[in-house]
């Protein structure tokens, strides 16, 4: 680091002034999350219960639990991945071991980001008029899920993404000079390295598919259903949906119940987060190149 | 979206092994071979080669099916009910009204544009001093635990962010400012610039990641201390990286739905002051889009919107990625 002198006295003074200012405006965009946190738990947290996490909402949904909107988005979560995994995965693979430097290549990185970019109403637009309209899937878990598969796709290929390029090339070279094909390369040396780093990535989408609304609200997700989902081409209740239902649509609903379901909903988003980082910082101890 | 994803030449390339063993001399070579491993496994890569292919091309597959489902519902509302003098210049949104529906879009385009300025004008300040404190001055622990809670903040989920706008700032501001409702432009931006912070700060962070030490070293052997190169080095070779950065943001503004829909008041208007409710786009579409008959004018000119949308966000996302490839190049 810079070691001030006598003379540039008046520039060090600037230089911590700025510091400070900096400090403070990172601060300030931290506290409102100390402060959302904290309501969400001094309001919500005496609602929290066995009887909350496990009963069905009562009452005109005004009193009860939420039981079939936490199963729903454990549902369409699921299925979710179950698509957008293997999917983007593959995409990355590609992207990372064979793509060429050439203009689809650049074509794909271009659709990736646009795909990111791309608000979550027109891809709620994209689920009606794709799945539930043109394919016939009609307003079901599946199609909800595959509308979020392909929105949280690009964080999967992008995180895998990464965590291929994570991977020495000399691993690579060193296994292709034993013989190896590009594929045996791929299975028996660049996944296995790379995989607590696409698992990062897989977490993290898990957060995001919980938390999304729009794309599910006319693809799959319903305000209010008396059973549960057996298939999935039933409608299903959600859990960030409820969210908006409890706090807008439904008249007399008790303060702490909203804030109840936000704690529930904000609380499996975060864990997902702490996961994933413990994860990231485990493999950041563990890495030996 | 990570910039990082631009490749460049690192990609690598093994020896091509092709098909080993190309020279059969007749039958009695054949019969004499048991199966060869090395065939099958050229096959079996080869096979791989193209699935991953396959694979690597879905995301302009789904781009050009979301343009193409969006665009084949949207297009008989634009071929047939649309007039568009009406639909970008009149304010009037009534696409209920039995005898005379108006589709004009200008009132929501308004609300949404005011709302993603005034966010970008509270957001943008901070998050670059964030960004400036996070990837210049804060060093080991501190910067990773500054990271890691900019990563809960873009955590949240939108509905919850609604929920908040509700719940906390609504009678917030109405206690503040002692005005009749706190839902509108100034409710609406304060949350969208909380939503955008993290991504704007993680996106400027990268683009001052990106200027080399080596600038830095040689601000600082000349004699400047690290405030000085900042101002006048890293700044300037950032510029823009931090563009792109704001650029995204605006993006975010332009499509965020569910915060937005709760956080408005989603009355109809052409915002006047900060206090007043309005309307987004976004919004429209999911509050109007379950209660119309699928096929009907109102059905398809809310897809009219989502073209629009598309297009926006494909602008802004593309401007941003242009200015940051610039940057790569030069």
């Amino acid at each position: 680091m810079f070691e001030a002198t006598g003379i540039n006295q008046q520039n060090d003074q600037t230089q911590k002034r700025f510091k400070m200012l900096f400090g403070v405006m990172m601060v300030i965009l931290i506290i409102p999350v100390i402060i959302i946190i904290g309501t969400l738990i001094y309001k919500g947290g005496p609602s929290i219960s066995w009887s909350f996490i496990f009963d069905h909402p009562t009452n005109g949904m005004t009193q009860g639990g939420i039981f079939p909107a936490l199963f729903g988005t454990v549902w369409l979560v699921v299925v979710s991945l179950l698509a957008s995994v293997p999917l983007g995965v593959a995409a990355a693979i590609y992207l990372s071991e064979y793509a060429p430097d050439n203009l689809l290549t650049r074509l794909i990185n271009l659709a990736t980001i646009n795909l990111a970019g791309v608000p979550s109403i027109v891809h709620a637009l994209f689920g009606v008029g794709a799945f539930v309209v043109f394919f016939r899937f009609g307003t079901s878990i599946l199609a909800a899920s595959l509308t979020l598969a392909i929105m949280t796709l690009p964080v999967v290929i992008v995180s895998s993404w990464e965590a291929l390029q994570s991977v020495p090339r000399s691993f690579r070279e060193a296994c292709w000079n034993m013989g190896a094909t590009r594929w045996q390369t791929i299975w028996n040396v660049v996944l296995p390295n790379a995989y607590t780093g696409i698992l990062t990535g897989v977490i993290l989408q898990v957060s995001r598919a919980a938390g999304e609304t729009a794309p599910i609200m006319f693809t799959g997700a319903a305000m209010f259903l008396p059973f549960l989902p057996n298939s999935v081409f039933d409608q299903t209740m959600a859990l960030a949906l409820h969210l908006f239902v409890v706090a807008t649509q439904v008249p007399d609903v008790p303060e702490s119940l909203p804030f109840g379901v936000a704690l529930v909903l904000v609380g499996i988003v975060l864990i997902m987060n702490f996961f994933a980082i413990w994860i990231r910082m485990r493999l950041r101890g563990k890495k030996k190149w | 979206m990570d910039a990082t994803l631009h490749d460049g030449g690192r990609t690598p390339s093994p020896p091509d092994n092709g098909p080993p063993l190309r020279e059969y001399r007749g039958k009695q070579a054949i019969a004499s071979m048991s199966i060869d491993a090395r065939d099958k496994n050229w096959y079996i890569d080869k096979g791989f080669e193209i699935l991953m292919f396959f694979c690597g091309i879905s995301a302009i597959v789904f781009v050009v099916g979301i343009f193409l489902f969006v665009f084949k519902e949207g297009m008989g509302f634009i071929l047939h009910d649309m007039n568009m003098g009406e639909f970008f210049l009149s304010p009037k949104w009534r696409p209920t009204s039995l005898n005379n529906p108006t589709y004009g879009i200008l009132a929501m385009v308004a609300g949404t544009a005011a709302v993603t300025i005034l966010a970008m004008a509270i957001c943008l300040p901070f998050s670059i001093g964030a960004a400036i404190y996070i990837a210049e001055f804060a060093t080991g622990k501190t910067r990773e635990t500054l990271k890691i809670l900019i990563e809960f903040l873009a955590a949240i989920p939108s509905v919850v962010w609604g929920f908040i706008a509700l719940s906390i700032m609504n009678p917030f501001i109405i206690e503040t400012f002692d005005v009749p409702m706190g839902l509108g432009v100034l409710n609406s931006a304060l949350i969208l610039a909380l939503m955008a912070a993290p991504i704007v700060t993680s996106l400027a962070e990268d683009a001052f990641k990106a200027v080399p030490d080596t600038y830095r070293e040689a601000a600082e052997a000349l004699g400047a201390t690290r405030w000085q190169t900042i101002y006048k080095v890293v700044l300037p070779a950032a510029k823009n990286g931090l563009l792109s950065a704001g650029l995204l943001g605006v993006g975010r503004g332009f499509g965020e739905t569910m915060a937005i829909l709760m956080a408005s008041g989603h009355s109809i208007n052409i915002p006047t002051s900060v206090f007043d409710s309005f309307r987004a786009l976004t919004a429209t579409i999911a509050a109007e889009l379950g209660e119309t008959a699928v096929g009907s004018p109102h059905f398809q000119s809310l897809f009219a919107i989502g073209i629009f949308l598309f297009f926006i966000t494909f602008l802004i996302n593309m401007t941003a990625d242009f200015i940051v490839r610039g940057v790569h190049k030069g």
